[in-house]
């Protein structure tokens, strides 16, 4: 299982807690692992990446195992430790705003 | 005994208050969605109990959410604003071309006849419809593929579409005003579009008397006479008797012709309300005077209304789509500030008092007469 961890506000969209595990079929990247969160979530479709150019939002950042990953190819496979669910993946809202 | 309930939109979420035909007592509900933008909610006039919402977030993007009891529990609906076919591009703030980009959702109309019928206005400017409740969103590509399209050029607020006419007269005539495009009439559904700003004058635009490219910030109508619109432009109040064909201006004695809401009465349809504010460029109330203008002339002759508004240190705006009216026989009146109060007023403006104080900036209010 993959663990991903949902900011606050997709959290109260999706109605889960701080951390949600989900199961990923085959090579485990960004690609693979927001598809499957959207799948197991429809209603964070949208929210993460845009509906249409499929981009991460600019607002939003991919972090695990202490690395920034939001500007590695979405297709790139993601850190073993996530892959194997010792680490989870961070879907981060930046800190902006007021 | 009938009542009110107010929608109010916030930069913080939504909040419902919600009274008996007094309009003394309120009870006030939310936030619902805390922390979101919620540029608008709206009910069905088919069945009041069904809501409509516009939840954004710069970091999250769009949500729809939808309520069948009156705004008590809410369902996330469909979110995917895709435009027809190539968007092609608008002009932008420097001038070039910039490819249309969907942003967000600025207001819902839902439809008088069908309750799973309603219509978006989104930025950057479209219109879209959705037949199910919200579930799925198609847009009238028509309007944007109007050729002066490429003209349009954003306000300081973005390219939205932020005004939405459903002619209860002629289901197949819908008006529209885009910011900084101006306003646009369909005679067949949505199908063609075509550009009603005759008479209209703006001097920040090269061309004053241009067919598009004012400045519009809001129009309203009254039902039962679905070809007089009453227009608040970037400045000047304007009117059209012949559903937009033309325009004449009827600002007449007011302090201010700069504004953002516009509203007519529910039983007087020459009588109409606006909240004039300084200038384009202090957007404040006159002289720190909060004052909502009312006219019983259709325009020209207006009327200060104060009595329980703040006439001093009063530095709030009143946006486009926070201005309402009730239909209760009295007839109310409504509007939100950037302040985060909301004022009503039980008898057609006469005397104001506030619902609340001290919500987040308001974006807009709708009210629903329920019976």
């Amino acid at each position: 299982m993959i663990r991903v961890v949902l900011p606050h506000h997709l959290r109260n969209l999706a109605r889960v807690g701080d951390e949600v595990e989900i199961e990923v079929t085959g090579a485990v990247t960004q690609r693979s692992v927001l598809d499957a969160v959207e799948a197991a979530y429809p209603v964070l479709r949208g929210t993460i990446r845009d509906h249409v150019s499929r981009q991460r939002r600019p607002f939003l950042r991919f972090f695990a195992c202490e690395q920034d990953l939001s500007h590695e190819p979405p297709d790139d496979p993601l850190p073993e430790a996530v892959a194997a669910g010792k680490e989870p993946f961070l879907i981060v809202g930046a800190m902006a705003g007021g | 005994m009938s009542g009110v309930r107010v929608l109010v939109g916030t930069r913080k979420g939504a909040f419902i208050l919600t009274s008996d035909g007094k309009r003394e007592q309120w009870n006030v509900s939310g936030p619902h969605f805390a922390g979101w933008e919620i540029y608008h909610v709206n009910g069905s006039p088919v069945n009041p109990d069904r809501l409509y919402a516009s939840q954004s977030s710069g970091w999250f993007g769009q949500m729809i959410q939808r309520s069948d009891d009156g705004g008590k529990t809410w369902e996330a609906v469909g979110n995917k604003f895709a435009y027809e076919g190539v968007p092609g591009t608008h002009q932008w703030y420097d001038g070039t071309q910039h490819p249309w980009a969907f942003a967000r959702v600025w207001h819902l109309e839902p439809s008088p006849t069908d309750v799973d019928t309603v219509y978006a206005g989104v930025e950057d400017a479209a219109l879209f419809r959705s037949a199910d409740g919200g579930q799925t969103w198609q847009e009238l590509p028509g309007l944007r593929e109007h050729g002066s399209g490429p003209h349009w050029q954003p306000g300081a607020g973005g390219m939205c579409l932020h005004t939405i006419i459903l002619d209860p007269s002629d289901p197949q005539r819908i008006f529209i005003a885009i910011s900084a495009a101006g306003a646009f009439r369909t005679d067949d559904g949505g199908k063609t579009w075509r550009p009603i700003n005759r008479g209209l004058k703006s001097q920040g635009i090269p061309d004053p008397n241009a067919e598009v490219g004012h400045c519009v910030h809001h129009i309203t109508m009254h039902p039962s006479r679905p070809g007089t619109l009453f227009m608040q432009k970037h400045w000047d109040i304007m009117r059209s008797d012949d559903a937009g064909d033309s325009w004449r201006e009827v600002s007449g004695n007011l302090p201010s012709d700069f504004g953002f809401p516009i509203a007519v009465h529910s039983h007087e349809p020459e009588t109409i309300y606006v909240v004039p504010i300084k200038s384009d460029s202090e957007h404040y109330p006159p002289e720190g005077k909060l004052r909502v203008y009312r006219s019983r002339g259709g325009g020209n002759e207006w009327e200060a209304l104060t009595n329980g508004l703040p006439q001093k240190d009063c530095y709030v705006n009143v946006l486009r789509d926070a201005m309402a009216v009730d239909s209760l026989d009295s007839c109310g009146v409504y509007f939100g500030t950037t302040g985060g109060q909301v004022y009503a007023s039980a008898d057609s403006g006469d005397t104001w008092a506030p619902i609340v104080r001290d919500l987040p900036a308001v974006l807009s209010v709708e009210v629903q007469t329920l019976p």
